[in-house]
């Protein structure tokens, strides 16, 4: 069946991977891919026409960080659901972590994920390979077969690679074949045990904390790993100034070295927790405002790349018990433009084109992946959305099955109303 | 619900000055009910309460029972093995369970700081804070505070330092906040790797590196139990250390310009964080905490059951002093 083309017309066209910036402009979308991007055109015959005026239409967002828990915890999120969850948060593409039951740590495993991604038809699913077996510092995962098979990066994201040597193998060998080593950054010995950021609320709460310090080692570690080796590592959910000045240095020096920052690191302080907010509890832990400040920072001058959910949905059993036992994570495809946009566009730290930039361009180029352009014969996936728009967070209207959200029952601006995939509407905002 | 203190008694943290005054004024007239032939009044009969305990407390829970009773509530102790948390039933559905049963109160002892909280939040019963995880332990605070107030007759301006595992010690916490509310002024003295890193947010006055600057500068030390894990866990090299560089010895308090009045939660570990002269000294109102600790948790049933402080006299009936 062919998909009949598709004219979104007379939104304000933004792809910062070119420059463009039309204000009242048309994108036509035919045979999968994206035939126009700019200036109005005239009606092309059997196109359906969607009128986006007043909306700003961008190449679809990429998120390279998110858990999909299936195979293993299809209780608490399937390909599918997580799927179309990033869908409806603007995501036409994104790359499912290998932290599974059991860990997609093989060629068969690999393309397990990419199957089921294939089988939701909503945003794309790009699986990312474990570096180990088993995701237990020990052996080399097979990462010629894994790429073969789908993957577009390795991580043992959920743990950090606790040898050096091993993480100086893993650069050396993903150099070979020109892939990220995406790396959790954690000294398990400082982090031992800890609940939230070790700091003022910590102490008043009597919760064990995790030092800055605990993130900033194993961040230098793996970026004179990378000055080592010449491979390419990806710092993953970065939270703190320090770990933002280590990646700062790296850049001066052109070391390979790329990072992350999560919409909730760029919003949320350690005061969140509250009084023992498990819907605040998240590894890395939120921390202070002078963190939040420099995360934003350096989102803004370039030291940090993109923006990644860390999308980590949990049984709401789960979430509901003592603090120190509850599982870290919270849900983000859904209200990360919001977040960026509520906390960063709106008080004028980032312009939309950067957040655009920030959200698909960049971590599209990052990690090798189509999309994050307009230009014409790109892939046809777009994101369509309303930077104005305020909503209330529900997290009983979500798609994905998680309903772990700091955000419940907040006002944020910013909302997606049409995501498009190979040209075709993967969600649209009340359908 | 209280008029005076709400729901429940979770930390002192959010009680005010006026609260913690009510709670000790209250506890006086309850502490003459313990002196008596016959130790019992009426003011909670028919309550029922529930003594849920995941840690072991020979001492809270005994106090805590003997409090319960003398106020003639109906008392069920459960003790329940922390270990069972990955398998068993979850704090949240035993709550639930146990107010099936219509029970009024649940005084809680928990290895999770929070829990009571938690717990207070989900179920429609007074819940009490018999010391939660590393957070708080309000009524140890409370008869800190109570005893302090019978030993130096006043809180304010008293300079009292807390000594020993900060970093671990709810005690220390509870502390810290009630004896700041109440205007005394508060050190805390430790090895640095047994002090909270944003200890001075707590808005203690002094941190003292050094048992002899705590005791030259102290009207009262609060002298905390060591845990013999924090050793194994690597946070200090030896007990033997440990009592050779901050024990609470009488050769360092004779150096002491004044006599200090010396306070510990319990249980003793003697001849580690404490000596035993020191312990069974003159200045030593450790058992008197205990003969405290009965009283105030009267006041707190008796107030979280909705009596009224004024009352809190004719209640224990008067008769008999």
């Amino acid at each position: 069946m062919t998909v009949r083309p598709i004219l979104l017309r007379g939104g304000r066209v933004l792809d910062p991977s070119r420059g463009l910036d039309v204000a009242a402009g048309d994108v036509y979308l035919e045979g999968g891919v994206v035939r126009h991007a700019g200036a109005r055109i005239g009606d092309p015959a059997d196109a359906e026409v969607i009128d986006v005026s007043g909306k700003v239409v961008s190449p679809g967002f990429v998120d390279v960080h998110c858990h999909l828990r299936e195979p293993g915890r299809e209780d608490v999120e399937t390909i599918a659901t997580g799927a179309r969850a990033a869908a409806a948060g603007g995501f036409t593409a994104v790359c499912a972590m290998p932290n599974t039951d059991p860990v997609t740590d093989n060629q068969a495993a690999v393309g397990f994920v990419k199957r089921q991604g294939v089988e939701a038809k909503a945003a794309r699913v790009y699986p990312i390979g474990a570096i180990t077996l088993g995701q237990k510092g020990e052996r080399l995962a097979e990462f010629g077969e894994m790429i073969q098979a789908g993957a577009v990066a390795v991580s043992d994201d959920g743990k950090p690679v606790v040898s050096s040597q091993m993480m100086r193998t893993a650069l050396e060998y993903a150099r070979t074949f020109g892939i990220p080593v995406a790396d959790h950054c954690e000294d398990p010995t400082l982090a031992h045990g800890g609940a939230m950021n070790e700091g003022v609320v910590s102490t008043r709460l009597g919760l064990k904390g995790i030092p800055s310090e605990a993130e900033e080692i194993m961040a230098i570690r793996d970026i004179l790993l990378a000055r080592r080796t010449g491979g390419h590592v990806h710092l993953c959910h970065m939270s703190t100034r320090g770990s933002v000045e280590l990646i700062r240095w790296g850049k001066d020096r052109g070391i390979r070295v790329t990072a992350e920052v999560c919409p909730h690191h760029l919003s949320l302080t350690e005061e969140a927790v509250g009084d023992y907010d498990t819907n605040a509890k998240m590894n890395p832990p939120l921390r202070t405002a002078d963190d939040v400040a420099a995360l934003q920072e350096a989102v803004r001058d370039g030291t940090i790349d993109c923006v990644a959910t860390d999308h980590a949905p949990h049984h709401y059993d789960e979430k509901e018990r003592e603090f120190a036992d509850a599982p870290n994570g919270i849900v983000g495809l859904e209200t990360a433009l919001a977040v960026v946009h509520t906390w960063l566009v709106a008080p004028g730290i980032l312009s939309l084109a950067q957040l655009i930039d920030k959200m698909s361009c960049t971590p599209a180029r990052l990690f090798g992946l189509a999309g994050g352009s307009l230009a014409p014969g790109a892939i046809g996936d777009v994101t369509v959305f309303d930077p104005a728009e305020r909503w209330t967070v529900d997290v009983a209207a979500f798609r994905t099955k998680g309903r772990n959200s700091p955000y419940q029952g907040q006002v944020l601006t910013g909302r997606v109303h049409l995501t498009l995939v190979d040209g075709r509407v993967v969600h649209r905002l009340g359908a | 619900m209280s008029p005076v203190l709400g729901k429940d008694l979770l930390d002192l943290e959010s009680l005010s000055a006026e609260q913690l005054r009510l709670i000790l004024d209250t506890a006086e007239p309850f502490k003459a009910i313990s002196e008596r032939a016959i130790k019992k009044v009426p003011v909670l009969r028919g309550k029922t309460i529930v003594n849920l305990f995941y840690e072991n407390s020979t001492r809270t829970r005994t106090s805590f029972e003997f409090a319960e009773k003398r106020l003639s509530a109906d008392t069920v102790n459960i003790a329940v093995a922390a270990s069972s948390i990955a398998k068993g039933e979850t704090l949240v559905d035993t709550a639930r369970n146990l107010e099936a049963m219509r029970i009024d109160m649940v005084v809680i002892r928990h290895p999770a700081s929070g829990a009571p909280r938690f717990l207070a939040q989900r179920i429609e019963s007074n819940v009490v804070n018999a010391g939660d995880g590393t957070h708080e332990h309000p009524t140890q605070g409370l008869l800190d505070l109570l005893t302090l107030r019978d030993k130096c007759g006043r809180l304010e301006g008293l300079k009292v330092c807390i000594v020993g595992d900060v970093m671990h010690s709810r005690v220390a916490r509870s502390n810290i906040w009630g004896l700041r509310k109440l205007g005394a002024e508060v050190a805390v003295c430790g090895p640095r790797s047994l002090l909270p890193a944003a200890i001075e947010s707590l808005g203690v006055h002094h941190v003292f590196a050094r048992v002899e600057q705590a005791i030259e500068w102290a009207d009262a030390l609060n002298v905390l139990r060591l845990q013999l894990e924090r050793m194994q866990a690597g946070y200090i090299p030896s007990l033997r250390e440990y009592n050779r560089v901050f024990g609470v010895s009488r050769a360092r308090l004779e150096r002491a310009p004044k006599d200090l009045v010396i306070l510990h939660p319990g249980p003793i570990n003697r001849g580690v964080e404490i000596d035993s002269d020191v312990a069974d000294g003159p200045h030593s109102v450790i058992l008197d905490q205990v003969t405290n600790g009965v009283a105030v948790r009267m006041a707190v049933l008796y107030l979280l059951a909705g009596g009224r402080p004024e009352l809190a006299t004719a209640a224990q009936g008067g008769d008999s002093r």
